[in-house]
């Protein structure tokens, strides 16, 4: 195995077994700590793999700015922290699920026969994935940038309740 | 091929120690700093007792903390109020690898370039680790289970969300005008003339964006002494308090280095050598930091927020508009 193969496993194993520690924690902000520790992972595995730049986004967004909001959010409930794991009975459903869910995914991917061919090794520089991004996919960026765009103004709608829209009506502002 | 790895691990590893050893010395000596122009500027002398000048005070402060007692009170989640001093300092110490010092040099016949890792995201690099820092100070304010605390910690988190978005987006015109994520590639561009002076409005918005990152005065509310006691660290003593001090200290240098190589040309500079260039543009910017802290209050936390989004993203969004505009056009 090269030095790079063996990080790429060593990153893999440490994402999965802080995947498996995020979905099983009693204490929410130990969930989040965990799922920080998966993005960093990811974020590591992708740079091994050869694309620094979706792996820096990858911890820029999700553990940078994604799951800051998820403590944010815990913080501001003030939920009262358990310790320890959750009883192996409230993730027994779920987790067979996702099990099967990734068998079927390997079974696909094995039945494909080019997923076999081995790729040479290639580095993806930031021009490159921008290009890619933004020549290539445009429409598809532009359609979730938009999708996201609804989605906030909808959450401001939701968010503002009657006595906001009764203000925002009468030409005041919302506080 | 074993010696060739043996001597590059070695420098790398002089590397490393010449970097911690100036961001920690910095840091160190910017408390000092901070405190003498703090003095002058309310008309006082400052420390002057340890050392001649006051040169051995920051010495005695740090023995004074690794000699206090490290109190951990009940109630906390002891993993996470261990860990998240740390978590602060050592995000500010990272970024420092990838500032560079200088021009690539050459070395017995070998290329040694001033910075410890060269990356084509290094830009981002440096965002993520800024953004990783915000943990530190948010898990340390929600373990202490003090609601001085826990609201530091959520303003603090709100904040920094806030303010990063327009940080970046500061950034967005330098690396149009720079063609590269790459820090050596950005100094390299400012040759002739620095971003400070093509690209002024992107200059204003970091400053005052990375002040609010770095949670000084006028944008302190996370610590703001007449309301929250002392905010995020209240139930922080000892060295780990003082873990939180250095990470804010770091990050002023760090601040200061990375101005100089986003804006202010890096090295480059005439009749003096590189690094004294370098040098004199990091150490201004933490002098002007000091300056602003001795001038203003405190914003309240509406205004803070309405800062961040109603005027500093519309703006760096307008200014990218305009670069972009510029750029195709010349």
């Amino acid at each position: 195995m090269t030095p790079l193969g063996a990080l790429f496993y060593l990153f893999a194993a440490l994402g999965l077994g802080a995947a498996v520690l995020t979905a099983t924690r009693r204490n929410p902000v130990h969930a989040v700590c965990c799922a920080v520790a998966v993005f960093l992972s990811v974020g590591a595995m992708l740079a091994v793999l050869g694309a620094p730049l979706p792996g820096v986004l990858t911890v820029v967004v999700y553990a940078g700015a994604i799951m800051v909001l998820f403590l944010f959010v815990i913080m501001l409930l003030g939920l009262p922290a358990g310790d320890g794991a959750l009883p192996p009975g409230r993730f027994l459903v779920p987790a067979t699920l996702a099990a099967a869910t990734l068998v079927a995914l390997f079974a696909l991917i094995g039945a494909d026969p080019t997923a076999k061919t081995v790729l040479p090794a290639a580095m993806a520089g930031p021009a490159a994935v921008g290009t890619i991004l933004f020549d290539k996919y445009w429409l598809a960026v532009e359609a979730v940038s938009i999708l996201l765009f609804a989605a906030l103004a909808a959450v401001m709608l939701l968010g503002r309740g009657k006595t906001g829209r009764k203000i925002a009506a009468a030409g005041g502002r919302a506080a | 091929m074993t010696v060739e790895l043996l001597i590059g691990a070695g420098v790398m590893l002089v590397k490393m120690a010449v970097a911690l050893a100036v961001a920690l010395g910095l840091a160190a000596y910017m408390i000092l700093l901070e405190r003498k122009l703090l003095g002058r500027f309310q008309v006082r002398y400052g420390p002057n007792r340890v050392g001649y000048f006051g040169l051995l005070q920051p010495l005695a402060d740090g023995l004074k903390m690794l000699l206090k007692e490290d109190i951990i009170p009940d109630g906390v989640d002891r993993r996470i109020f261990l860990v998240a001093p740390a978590v602060v300092a050592g995000m500010a110490l990272l970024a420092f690898m990838l500032v560079p010092f200088g021009e690539t040099l050459t070395i017995l016949g070998h290329a040694v370039p001033q910075v410890i890792v060269r990356t084509n995201v290094g830009l981002l690099l440096v965002l993520a680790l800024s953004s990783l820092a915000v943990y530190g100070l948010a898990l340390g304010a929600w373990t202490s289970d003090n609601k001085y605390s826990l609201l530091g910690g959520i303003r603090g988190a709100a904040q920094m969300i806030s303010y990063e978005l327009a940080l970046g987006l500061s950034l967005v015109p330098v690396v149009m005008r720079a063609r590269s994520l790459d820090l050596s590639d950005i100094v390299a561009a400012q040759s002739g003339l620095p971003f400070a002076v093509t690209e002024p409005f992107a200059f204003i918005l970091f400053i005052i964006a990375a002040l609010a990152e770095t949670k000084r005065i006028p944008f302190d509310l996370p610590e703001a002494e007449n309301e929250l006691q002392a905010g995020f660290h209240t139930e922080y003593s000892g060295m780990r308090f003082a873990l939180f001090f250095v990470g804010e200290y770091v990050n002023m240098v760090l601040l200061g280095a990375l101005i100089a190589v986003f804006f202010l040309g890096g090295w480059h500079g005439p009749v003096l050598p590189p690094i004294v260039w370098l040098g004199i543009k990091v150490l201004a910017v933490p002098v002007f930091l000091i300056w602003t802290r001795a001038s203003l209050p405190r914003l309240r936390y509406d205004q803070l927020m309405a800062l961040g989004w109603k005027v500093l993203v519309p703006l760096a969004l307008v200014n990218v508009l305009v670069t972009g505009a510029i750029l195709v056009a010349a």
